[in-house]
């Protein structure tokens, strides 16, 4: 029998107030997700329980505790109070996926700090947008990382402590370095965690937009009470299970449901810290004897690419429930899924600023593959005429998705920029930026972006950020970023560039200036392909025309182009 | 061979690694599954080899398993290469 039972009769009785009395939570209690994770759990008897199996790119692995998670993270809350960091602060985490991330996560928020995760292979100025924007205070990060933090800060003087947790008596720490070995450091048995309450900030995540910079989605100590529930219900996570969820913590599937999810559950779960191969996935489902596996449609195809005779090679009975999340899950991948793991993958839908699942495919439910399911309980979705932004209620008929405001998770504001965050709203509907319709069944089938974001392998890229770093090359004059359809990433970056006179075009420039842009923002905003042009297609007024470009590479008509500038 | 060894291992390090990153790279060192290149620059690794070694690698061949090691990428480039 699955966490929830049956989905009609949970939308006939739902409340929050489920998830709050599971977690002994009250109205007006202190919460702190932090404690929630690991003291809460010892308390509950589940203190020598595993909660971590991590496994790092050489197949060594490390094995902790629930009441080891406690005192680690005990221990970070500690060394970052005597560091000078106060509470409500912003503490960066920049690193690979080791045990330092899942641990110093917790530590932060135990002393109300405000966690800043950002995914590692991020360049030195897709990190220094971030870490200006939120004055970060400190940065935990590794050896192989740390050159990146050096090259930006003399220009963050907020930054006052880089926390280097794999150095050693061979690394020459320099201007505002420490070394933090967790493993070496004494454990904290006590700490009396911070008391945030259910709206203080907890966790600041960064997404990217079509114009301006990325934007820092806020999320409160509250939140625990979506990711927890969620994660039992369209997850259904049960005591015995052991969970993997493969996505990078310096994104939000990896905090919400690789983090808070899973251990607010009291679930032991699995980190494999290595690179994508489909042989060691299956090896290590297997070694571990993974039962719930959430991944994402990216990865879901590459094995697909492998094929099923790799799958035959290994013994993946213990595999039990399959969800998937980043972008629309293809039909074709759902029924891939069935023939190989005798399982279809649940699609799921949400974003960094819901914070938790919103639309899914809940156990129990009969899977139409393509579809991203129906909404979870307590959340109330629509799809909005495009000009009225009124709900659509013919069946079939392609909208806006909207959600009511007022589930927990829902991020407060974007860091530092409530006008952006209000511009979200319509008619009183948080709109997510995504098209798609309802069936008459009520399943809703994902269209596609309304707006320019490029949705590369789940990661969403906002084209602003890239033609700016684009112009910073010296042989770019103009440039325009679109997606281009991917068979496995759904959408890639490809760039349109127009060259400043006295550079000519060729695939050594174009090579230079995708390494440019994977050094200085990430690889995924690096352009897989580079489109040298004359000129760009521009309105009369200037404004770069994208929608124009993104319609010649998905060939879909251009649309009305009267504003188009004449040469 | 051991040109085209150097010369891959040379763009790596260059490319793939931090100024200050002093990890062993050799030919046998997992790119991959190691963490060193992931799947979206390994677009990048493979435009580099078709232009420095005049090949065309099929995508479908550009697996993680192919560009996981230097002396794997070098397998995949003769393979091209002869034919």
């Amino acid at each position: 029998m699955s966490n929830i039972g049956t989905y009609e009769e949970r939308l006939k009785s739902f409340d929050w107030s489920i998830a709050e009395k599971e977690l002994d939570y009250k109205s007006g209690d202190k919460i702190n997700i932090g404690w929630f994770l690991s003291d809460r759990n010892c308390q509950k008897g589940l203190a020598k329980k595993l909660a971590l199996i991590h496994e790092d790119h050489e197949g060594k692995v490390r094995k902790y505790t629930f009441d080891d998670m406690r005192t680690i993270t005990n221990a970070m809350a500690v060394f970052l109070q005597k560091l000078g960091i106060k509470p409500g602060e912003r503490v960066c985490i920049f690193m690979d996926r080791a045990p330092e991330l899942y641990f110093s996560f917790q530590g932060i928020l135990k002393m109300g700090g405000v966690a800043q995760p950002l995914f590692s292979a991020f360049g030195d100025e897709s990190l220094f947008t971030r870490l200006d924007n939120a004055k970060t205070a400190a940065i935990f990060t590794q050896k192989k990382h740390v050159a990146k933090v050096r090259k930006i800060l003399n220009t963050l003087p907020e930054l006052r402590h880089i926390i280097i947790v794999d150095a050693d008596e061979t690394t020459t720490l320099r201007d505002r370095e420490i070394a933090y070995n967790m493993e070496k450091e004494p454990r904290v048995e006590s700490f009396e965690v911070f008391p945030s309450t259910a709206e203080t900030p907890s966790v600041l995540h960064y997404t990217s937009g079509t114009t301006g910079q990325p934007k820092g989605a806020q999320h409160v100590h509250y939140s625990l009470i979506s990711q927890y529930l969620t994660a039992k219900w369209v997850l259904d996570l049960q005591p015995d299970d052991i969970y993997w969820c493969n996505a990078d913590p310096g994104w939000v599937t990896g905090t919400s449901y690789g983090i808070i999810g899973p251990w607010a559950n009291g679930i032991t779960q699995v980190v494999l810290d290595a690179g994508f191969s489909a042989e060691r996935w299956y090896k290590t489902i297997e070694k571990h004897k993974i039962t719930v596996w959430y991944s994402a449609p990216t990865a879901i195809r590459l094995l697909m690419r492998e094929g099923t005779e790799v799958v035959k090679k290994h013994d993946l009975s213990c595999l039990r429930h399959l969800c998937s999340v980043g972008e629309p899950l293809n039909p074709e991948a759902v029924i891939w899924s069935q023939e190989a793991f005798g399982k279809m993958f649940h699609d799921t839908f949400w974003q960094t600023e819901t914070g938790c699942i919103v639309i899914t495919n809940v156990p129990g439910m009969p899977i139409k593959p393509g579809s991203m399911g129906k909404p979870f309980p307590g959340i109330t979705a629509a799809v909005l005429d495009l000009k009225t932004y009124e709900p659509i209620t013919k069946a079939g008929t392609v909208g806006l998705i909207a959600l009511k405001p007022g589930w927990p998770s829902m991020m407060r504001t974007y860091w530092n920029n409530p006008t952006v965050y209000q511009s979200k709203f319509k008619n009183g509907w948080y709109v997510c930026g995504d098209r798609a319709s309802i069936d008459a069944d009520g399943y809703y089938w994902f269209v596609g972006r309304d707006d320019d974001v490029i949705n590369t392998g789940g990661h969403l890229v906002g084209p602003f950020e890239i033609e700016s770093a684009l112009l910073e090359h010296p042989a770019v004059a103009e440039s325009a970023a679109v997606g281009k359809p991917d068979q496995v990433n759904m959408e890639v970056v490809k760039a349109f560039v127009a060259l400043k006179p006295g550079f000519q075009p060729g695939d050594d420039l174009e090579l230079e200036i995708m390494n440019f842009i994977r050094k200085k923002l990430s690889p995924l905003a690096m352009p897989q392909e580079i489109e040298f042009v004359k000129s760009l297609p521009k309105t009369r007024s200037g404004k770069i025309m994208r929608r124009v470009l993104r319609a010649q590479e998905w060939g879909e008509p251009i649309g009305d182009i009267s504003t188009l500038e004449n040469d | 061979m051991d040109d085209m060894k150097q010369m891959i291992l040379d763009y790596v390090r260059r490319e793939y690694l931090e100024e200050d990153d002093d990890r062993e790279l050799n030919e046998n060192t997992k790119l991959i599954t190691g963490g060193i290149v992931d799947s979206f620059s390994m677009v990048s690794l493979k435009r580099f080899l078709e232009k420095k070694y005049s090949v065309q690698i099929p995508d479908a061949e550009a697996s993680p398993e192919a560009f996981d090691t230097v002396n794997s990428i070098i397998a995949l480039v003769n393979r091209f290469k002869k034919a």
